[in-house]
């Protein structure tokens, strides 16, 4: 799947959620399937700056698209990763930096986005992309 | 005035109608604001003072020969009086209006760098906010003098024991908040400033904290040094105060060159203003200082007796309601402690819980309220931190409770 029908496809998904409340719990609950980083990447180099909670994000490179795990101690930002991750993971570097999000406003997000806010969105976004800048250079 | 009186004569849900902000709606819920000890609500009192200063008599001050100008300079040396008077210092001049704590803290650690040397020590509370570690930790690097930290136990209380220990003939300045911003903790700063005293060390006590619920007396404290910002006490942010005694403003330097804080100036030589101007250097938050006045006479008029009181009673109401939640822990069990809640619940994150409380229009701070070192002395990410001033109410407590529940059920 292409990154757009990813994010058309959770936006189905949320727009089933009548109330914050079962978007924050439909949210949790993607939290728990997050492809786990590897503990031992769970360090300094690997951690995302600008959270309250911690971030942490690996990305390793198959057969040309890039792989993405994480993980966090907070529930909430868990699930944001895990969106992200749907999103991005298994995708074509150039796909990823060329890719919106506007898809996050869309599922009634919005709040998340703002650069001040103490989650990180912007800042896990950034560094999804800065991975697939990287790779982008290996491969051409 | 006795407790009962006190009951008797204060209505909260007069005290309310004061603050329109409380009357909106946050995410279509009743707005629950206990996010206080970041900064407090401003009662319509002190937001008439600030629209009648822009409406009516805004001028630069004190060189003005214009009416406005006169007005405007009346109204500001009125409200450093006012604010003279509530934290009873000798002189007017000894009030110097700052842009808030920060400022006055930087202030004095600035003017200290001409005053300290190699070898010289400086110790700083455990309690501390950054705001009140990093000045000092950048004030000993320009001087070569040394940092010591004086340590607290479980409960957040400062082990005085220990402080006596770190004192010596080197320890040329103690800085110590009045009350801890993470625990709510009130330190014992008259036996910290006397023991200070003793050996000839000075005294920075940050009050940015206690002005919202107590009223130091800075003679009777004879702190050198005392600190506060006017948006924690109903008033506007950008302005505090820094008092400083007589002795003290006379010995150090000023802070920041230009207008205002001159008496004769030539490319040769500028000689300083006195008191209060020569650390006021610019057109100063004329506005915000007068406000500040009209906040101080707003809180005097409830009263602090009456506010402590209240506040002592909503302390214990959450204290006990919050830990009949279970795997619920506070942080900051201090004896002499003010009306804020530091906690977390079983291993769930801060952060979730605040995002979630948010949801429903309920505002508390989350994460490590600019206070790591006590994070770290806890082995945790942060807390989340409620904190009541005189408008709130149990019924919202019991709000803020029945959401936390909620909160924790979708979390765990």
């Amino acid at each position: 799947m292409t990154i757009e029908e990813i994010q058309n496809d959770i936006i189905d998904e949320f727009s089933m959620f009548e109330d914050w409340e079962e978007r924050y719990q439909y949210m949790i609950d993607l939290g728990k399937t997050l492809p786990l980083i590897d503990e031992k990447y769970k360090n300094e180099d690997h951690i995302i700056k600008g959270c309250q909670s911690k971030v942490w994000v690996h990305a390793e490179m198959d057969n040309d698209k890039i792989e993405f795990t994480a993980d966090s101690d907070a529930i909430i930002t868990k699930g944001i990763i895990a969106i992200l991750i749907r999103v991005f993971s298994n995708q074509h570097p150039k796909d990823i930096i060329e890719a919106d999000t506007e898809f996050i406003d869309k599922i009634g997000l919005k709040e998340h986005l703002s650069p001040t806010r103490a989650n990180g969105l912007v800042s896990m976004i950034k560094q999804i992309k800065m991975y697939a800048i990287a790779y982008q250079t290996q491969l051409s | 005035m006795n407790l009962t009186e006190t009951h008797i004569n204060f209505n909260v849900e007069n005290i309310r109608k004061d603050f329109p902000i409380l009357k909106r709606e946050v995410n279509g819920k009743p707005l629950v604001y206990f996010d206080n000890a970041a900064t407090s609500q401003t009662p319509q009192q002190v937001i008439d003072v600030i629209v009648d200063y822009y409406s009516s008599y805004n001028a630069n001050i004190h060189r003005g020969v214009h009416s406005l100008s006169q007005e405007a300079t009346d109204a500001y040396e009125q409200a450093r009086i006012k604010i003279q008077h509530h934290f009873n210092a000798k002189h007017a001049y000894e009030v110097i209006l700052t842009a808030g704590t920060t400022h006055g803290i930087n202030l004095v650690a600035n003017g200290f760098s001409t005053l300290l040397k190699k070898g010289d020590e400086v110790l700083v509370s455990a309690l501390e906010h950054h705001s009140n570690i990093v000045p000092w930790q950048m004030l000993c690097e320009r001087t070569g003098a040394k940092l010591k930290v004086i340590p607290m136990n479980q409960n957040g209380e400062l082990i005085l024991s220990e402080y006596e220990k770190l004192l010596n003939e080197n320890t040329k300045l103690v800085f110590v908040n009045h009350i801890s911003n993470a625990l709510g903790t009130i330190n014992p700063i008259e036996e910290i400033i006397e023991k200070a005293h003793a050996i000839g060390a000075a005294v920075l006590v940050d009050g940015a904290q206690a002005c919202p619920h107590i009223k130091p007396d800075v003679q009777k404290l004879d702190v050198d040094f005392y600190v506060c910002s006017a948006h924690k006490i109903c008033g506007p942010t950008g302005v505090g105060m820094l008092y400083g005694k007589e002795e003290w403003l006379n010995k150090l330097p000023p802070y920041q060159g230009g207008g205002e804080m001159i008496a004769e100036v030539s490319f040769e030589k500028t000689t300083y203003a006195g008191l209060p101007h020569k650390f006021e250097a610019g057109t100063p938050n004329i506005c915000g200082g007068i406000a500040f006045g009209a906040a101080v006479d707003y809180m005097n008029t409830i009263g602090f007796d009456t506010i402590a009181n209240y506040e002592n009673e909503l302390l214990e109401y959450g204290t006990t309601e919050l830990l009949k939640i279970e795997g619920l822990k506070i942080y900051g069990t201090a004896k002499n402690k003010i009306s804020v809640i530091s906690f977390n619940v079983g291993t769930i994150h801060p952060y979730d819980i605040g995002t979630i409380l948010d949801k429903m229009g309920i505002a508390v701070r989350t994460g490590h309220h600019c206070a790591q070192p006590i994070m770290d002395f806890y082995k945790i990410p942060g807390t989340i931190r409620a904190s009541f001033m005189f408008y709130n109410t149990k019924e919202e407590i019991d709000l803020f409770i029945s959401s936390l529940r909620k909160a924790i059920a979708m979390l765990s």
